[in-house]
């Protein structure tokens, strides 16, 4: 048997739409039947009647009364949910505390207008066009997606180039600003040491290394895994560098990737030569031309990258000789390797490959180029001098220097030429005297104003040439000699190092002060990682253009174009 | 001139016109083209066999309203054989909330663009319970509209020649800034209305019984300013319509069968599909199964910029869209997504006085699948009944969709 229940709350006033709310979830209750819950006016007071609600005490009550009427399976039921109204009221009151999710960029940044970067992860086809709206509202980009094309990648550093903002990616996994890790970084310590790397992981097992040696990370950019190619040119670890170069927070820089192309390596070395901090140099598949070279460290892995990276911040002040020093000026500017030794041209190469690129040789390694024509030198040529191919029918160069005297003053004569680079290798079987030989071309190349001669000596002082009167001889005659060959080119590397491509626009200092507050578009953990490192972040509910459907997409991206 | 450019234009025409109430005409005489046996409705064109029960109901009511039809029966006949011409509001400078019925002896506020010139129309608001906009045409239904075209209209134009007519925009803004969305809520609005009106109604008062009815019937109706704002609406719309390359809308209307739009640069054609059905909350004693698909011309408000455009400023009816005041902020916030401006005279203190999201852009609801909200009140489905509930709708994402077709076969330039 139903039965009906009042409750009148006299004076009080709810919103009619609060008071529905509470009538449906009144509705829901166990046992309940129906419900009405309505300020007592006569027309509400009618719809009561209509729905056969209208009590006795209902229909006594006044306009400004809240009057609550319960229809149950029994009086018992009616009465416990009617028990039940305080509570639902209050129920309201727990406000879903979810923040906004724009749809949009733009509506995003209007959320957080400070927020200097913007995450992106939408799937790679999508990605350019995201980064592209970001450089455009003037944030600096990490570019998690994979799958973005090449061309996309190289416009979009170059818009970031000219706006002095970074593109980190794509397939950028890890980088660490201003102490927040972006994407799959460790909560590592902070510190003096800044990392700059193509690869995520690279930089995770570098960070986290040098974290368990004690040392702490300033900053972390990632670049991508194709910034050191020969078409992206190293676009963003060439910003990475000068912006950590300024950064007083950052004492020493480790550079790690996987291969570069050999003039990327060049100029990106180059420019790490120029920011007067140690600069630990580890990239995979890249043979290091030697442990230093000037302020670089090249490391074997990133263990030792790590170790590197702690000794030199705990040893700061050791830096190396500035290159800007001794380069040579104007068109001489290419080095010629004339050498009897086909190991040490070899080594010439490894040695040399930080500094100069392209290197052309008869005998290239990978990264060299061969050289076409033997007869001719192109830009930095190493030359083997005992190769096969140039002794048929004659002394090899150890014994015989009269090839290498020729080619000597056929290279001295080119205006290109800015060093010419000699082994003089002494001990048993060798040419009884070869600075006597050699000193006379020499002093006329000094006479004439030719290039610069470098002589790395090979010789023991037990040899019967004298070692020391043949270096005298040399050197008296106006060549640079060395006792240690790879001194030698340890000190053309310190020369050859050309001056880096600048820096369109510096990135600003301030986009790695923190507070850091970013917006994320697409993978929402990288919302919560930012939100739990307690950085400030919007993350941007982003979805297909038009839902997906290709055929309004295109017609958006027409309409876009006739802009 | 880029989309962008014509966009901008358009926006500025919408937000610079300046809505004022002019005046209170009798339709016949004050709509251009209303004349002899016709009927005004709302949303886009409909024939009477695809009505749905309220505007069919409605139209039976106007017809025994006109005396053109003794009964029901007969009225229904009427319409069915092509006796009475049909025609939507927005075809004559018209809105009307719910069916939107209006018919030659109504009488209609008459309000103007003091920035363009152009003119809109509405009926005026009958109040609550049983009345014709949901379709009821009983004696006392057909007795109040007599009330309001013979007695109340006359006094409230008096009243407001008076007052030199009454600044709707100005209205709009400050009920935003009293808890008004400007659609489902309109009794700050109201009361302003009545504020205005008051001390007019008092000075040209012939009759004190009659004023007496009037303030009265004014001050029990929360809905009572939802007309003239719905025509100021109306007015800054029509502003934005008809610039070239402008991809923003102009006009979203339901008839309680499809949903329509009309789009700057599309000229006069509807875009149409079946309307939803609202999400909301129901009275006492009525559910979803018995409400009526979304009706009426109300979603003027939302193409102007307020109604759920505005819910930021409406935390008293945030059930609409869950039940939180951060939920409304969220529908508001939502909507800067697919408009191209921010209104620079109808502001959200709890914003911080930002304007509301303003000009929709079906380029933008096409890209981001993000359809316009809609604050709506709901009918019964059968004629008569009247309102069942409130809640939130959105038109058919297909009509932006082929909107934006028709925008991209449009004729080069």
């Amino acid at each position: 048997m139903s039965a009906l229940v009042t409750d009148v709350r006299h004076g009080e006033y709810a919103d009619s739409i609060v008071l529905m709310q509470l009538q449906a979830a009144l509705a829901r209750e166990p046992g309940v039947e129906d419900a009405a819950v309505v300020m007592a006016t006569p027309a509400n007071l009618d719809l009561l009647a209509e729905s056969g609600l209208l009590t006795d005490e209902a229909a006594a009550a006044r306009p400004d009364d809240l009057a609550i009427v319960v229809k149950g399976a029994s009086r018992e039921t009616a009465l416990s949910a009617l028990a039940r109204v305080g509570e639902l009221m209050r129920r309201r009151g727990e406000a879903d505390d979810a923040d906004f999710r724009p749809r949009t960029l733009r509506s995003a940044e209007r959320l957080l207008p400070d927020a200097g970067w913007v995450l992106v992860s939408v799937p790679g086809r999508y990605a350019g066009g995201v980064a592209r709206e970001a450089l455009a509202l003037g944030r600096h980009v990490f570019l998690y997606s994979d799958n973005v094309p090449l061309e996309e990648e190289v416009e979009l550093k170059r818009r970031g180039a000219e706006r002095g903002l970074l593109v980190m990616g794509p397939d950028c996994g890890t980088a660490i600003v201003g102490g927040v890790g972006l994407g799959f970084a460790n909560r590592v310590r902070r510190g003096p040491i800044g990392v700059v790397g193509a690869s995520g992981t690279g930089i995770q097992a570098i960070t986290t290394r040098i974290d368990a040696l004690g040392g702490g990370i300033s900053q972390a950019i990632g670049t991508g895994g194709r910034d050191l190619s020969a078409e992206v040119g190293g676009a963003t670890a060439r910003q990475a560098l000068d912006l950590l170069a300024r950064d007083p927070e950052t004492e020493v820089v480790v550079l790690v990737s996987k291969p570069p192309a050999p003039e990327v390596a060049v100029d990106l070395l180059a420019a790490a030569r120029r920011t007067g901090k140690p600069v630990v140099v580890q990239l995979f598949g890249w043979v290091p031309p030697a442990r230093r070279q000037g302020n670089l460290l090249f490391a074997a892995g990133t263990s030792d990258a790590a170790a590197l990276a702690v000794a030199a911040a705990a040893d700061s002040g050791a830096t190396g000789a500035d290159p800007a020093s001794g380069r040579p000026a104007g068109k001489r500017r290419f080095l010629r390797a004339l050498l009897a030794g086909g190991t040490l041209a070899y080594e010439t190469q490894i040695g040399l490959r930080a500094a100069a690129a392209p290197l052309r040789s008869n005998v290239p390694i990978a990264g060299s180029l061969p050289l076409e024509d033997l007869g001719r030198s192109v830009g930095h040529t190493v030359l083997d001098l005992g190769a096969d191919e140039l002794t048929v029918g004659r002394a090899h160069p150890m014994i015989d220097p009269d090839l290498r005297l020729r080619r000597l003053r056929q290279e001295a004569d080119d205006p290109e030429a800015a060093f010419l680079l000699l082994d003089v290798v002494l001990g048993e079987g060798a040419h009884p005297d070869p600075a006597a030989a050699l000193a006379p071309a020499v002093e006329r190349i000094v006479a004439a104003g030719g290039p610069e001669v470098v002589a790395g000596l090979v010789g023991a002082p037990g040899d019967r040439q004298q070692i020391e009167e043949q270096m005298e001889r040399l050197r008296a005659a106006g060549t640079t000699v060395f006792d240690d060959f790879a001194a030698a080119l340890g000190w053309l590397a310190d020369r050859l190092t050309p001056e880096p491509t600048p820096v369109e626009r510096p990135v600003s200092l301030d986009s790695l002060r923190p507070p850091l507050a970013a917006l994320n578009v697409g993978l929402e953990l990288f919302y919560d990682s930012l939100v739990d490192q307690g950085a400030r972040a919007v993350q941007v509910e982003w979805r297909p253009p038009a839902g997906g459907d290709e055929r309004l997409a295109a017609i958006l991206r027409r309409l876009q174009e006739d802009e | 001139m880029s989309i962008d450019e014509a966009n901008r234009a358009a926006l500025e025409r919408m937000t610079s016109a300046r809505p004022v109430l002019a005046g209170v005409g009798v339709a016949g005489e004050a709509i251009p083209g209303l004349q002899g046996r016709m009927l005004l409705h709302a949303g886009p064109p409909i024939e009477w066999e695809r009505m749905s029960g309220p505007l069919k109901g409605a139209v039976i009511g106007a017809a025994l309203l006109e005396g053109w039809a003794g009964d029901d029966q007969e009225a229904a006949e009427l319409a069915a054989s092509g006796g009475i011409e049909l025609a939507p509001c927005h075809h004559h400078g018209a809105v009307g909330p719910m069916a939107g019925v209006t018919s030659p002896s109504m009488a209609v506020y008459v309000v103007e663009n003091q920035e363009g010139g152009n003119r809109a129309y509405s009926n005026l608001n009958e109040g609550y319970g049983k009345v014709l906009r949901y379709g009821a045409y009983a004696p006392d239904v057909l007795d109040r509209l007599r009330f309001l075209n013979l007695e109340m209209a006359p006094l409230l134009g008096e009243a407001l020649e008076q007052t030199g007519g009454i600044d709707l925009r100005a209205l709009i803004a400050e009920a935003l800034h009293m808890g008004d969305e400007g659609h489902n809520r309109n009794k700050a609005g109201s009361l302003l209305f009545l504020k205005q009106l008051a001390p007019a109604i008092a000075r040209v008062a012939g009759d004190r019984e009659i004023a007496r009815r009037v303030l009265a019937f004014l001050g029990d109706n929360a809905l009572a300013v939802l007309n003239p704002v719905m025509a100021a609406c109306k007015v800054m719309a029509d502003a934005a319509h008809g610039v070239e390359r402008s991809t923003l809308v102009t006009a979203m209307a339901r008839n309680g069968t499809d949903f329509g739009i009309r789009v700057s640069g599309l000229g006069d054609e509807w875009f149409t599909a079946p309307a939803a059905t609202p999400d909301g909350l129901y009275f006492s004693g009525f559910t979803a199964a018995d409400a009526n698909p979304d009706i009426g011309d109300s979603t003027i408000t939302e193409t102007a910029g307020i109604g759920a455009f505005a819910m930021a400023a409406a935390p008293a009816i945030v059930s609409f869209v869950s039940g939180t005041p951060k939920d409304a902020l969220h529908s508001t916030l939502e909507m800067y997504d697919i408009t191209v401006g921010e209104h620079p005279h109808f502001t959200i203190p709890p914003l911080d006085f930002r304007g509301t999201p303003v000009g929709i852009d079906i380029r933008k609801v096409v890209e981001l699948g993000v359809t316009p909200r809609v604050n709506t009140g709901i009918a019964h489905r059968e004629p008569g009944v009247g309102q069942v509930g409130a809640g939130l709708v959105r038109p058919p994402k297909e009509i932006f969709e082929r909107a934006l077709v028709a925008f991209a076969d449009l004729p080069a330039r």
